[in-house]
């Protein structure tokens, strides 16, 4: 398998998986699901600082140091273009340079459903600034083709809401986002277990972006080792071509031959 | 002379570079960006740099995020 790469944005990577760095219970917990899930690109988010608090305090980027790790900055919280793209100048600004992003321009705190008009504003300023933009949208084929024609590194429909782990909603939508893509197109949100991840890797997705689905289990640990797995079996029954589906039987031993 | 440090009021001295404040807050040896009036402040002028009256200060890092 190790021919079978993840190429975004020219860096080439053997993981599918990329993980979300919230909501875990420390960060010795991040760590250990970190590496249980086998992810080498990882999610951060960029808030204040904590002005006047213990300056020893444990830095995430000592969990998931730069030059081991693909940090992923994210745009998580921004509701306009010009927050989101702020937030990527500082984000490159903190990493030495490094331009890759997630972009996300949210749209309502309830879903935290893409804005897809700010998506499109943000992405363009992006790219035209000299970042690499791996966009979250929704599953609407028409605006993936449209992130990807102005530039979009790979694209990332969201199987459902953020954090709700309802799973692929809209196979189809999904299917034809793969169909359509040239660059790589991950699904991101809404994936709740490990079938999950395998299905969306079975409808030719080029790898899953998680947060919630592993920081929220009750072992996160061991829900990264799965979630691990369901990519990499999701993946293996994509390349390998699963059968037509019929309604009806088709039996698996010779019929010629029966002594009955 | 005041500034806003990530949307609070905060004291520097007259002519006070980022640079000092950033040794001021012990942030020195960490990961962080700066944006001065929403626009990105680069590290490479935090030594010149030399705050206004009412500069709207963001000092920024890394934590855990999906």
């Amino acid at each position: 398998m190790s021919h079978d790469s993840l190429t975004v944005a020219g860096r080439t990577f053997h993981s599918r998986l990329l993980l979300g760095t919230g909501k875990y219970q420390d960060m010795a917990q991040a760590e250990a699901a970190i590496q249980a899930s086998g992810a080498e690109i990882v999610t951060i988010a960029i808030r204040r600082s904590n002005i006047g608090q213990d300056p020893e305090q444990p830095n995430l980027l000592d969990v998931v140091p730069p030059d081991r790790y693909t940090i992923l900055p994210n745009t998580a919280g921004c509701y306009t273009p010009r927050d989101a793209v702020r937030t990527c100048q500082l984000a490159r600004e903190l990493l030495d340079g490094h331009n890759l992003v997630k972009l996300e321009v949210l749209g309502d705190e309830k879903t935290l459903y893409p804005d897809v008009t700010g998506t499109l504003e943000a992405a363009e300023q992006l790219i035209n600034d000299g970042f690499d933009v791996m966009v979250y949208t929704t599953d609407d084929p028409i605006i993936a083709r449209r992130l990807e024609d102005i530039g979009c590194c790979a694209i990332m429909p969201l199987a459902s809401p953020i954090g709700s782990g309802l799973g692929i909603q809209s196979h189809y939508n999904i299917l034809s986002i793969v169909e359509n893509a040239s660059v790589p197109v991950l699904v991101d949100a809404g994936v709740g277990t490990a079938s999950d991840a395998a299905e969306a890797m079975e409808l030719g997705c080029d790898g899953v972006l998680m947060n919630t689905a592993i920081a929220g289990a009750q072992d996160p640990v061991l829900m990264a080792s799965a979630m691990r797995k369901g990519i990499e079996a999701g993946r293996e029954a994509y390349r390998a071509g699963r059968i037509p589906i019929k309604r009806y039987a088709s039996a698996s031993s010779p019929i010629e031959g029966t002594f009955f | 002379m005041q500034i806003t440090l990530n949307g609070e009021a905060y004291d520097v001295r007259e002519g006070a570079t980022a640079a000092e404040l950033v040794a001021e807050l012990e942030l020195g040896n960490r990961r962080i960006a700066m944006e001065v009036n929403e626009e990105l402040l680069p590290r490479s002028q935090f030594e010149t740099y030399q705050f206004a009256q009412g500069d709207r200060v963001e000092i920024v890092h890394a934590i855990g995020g999906g």
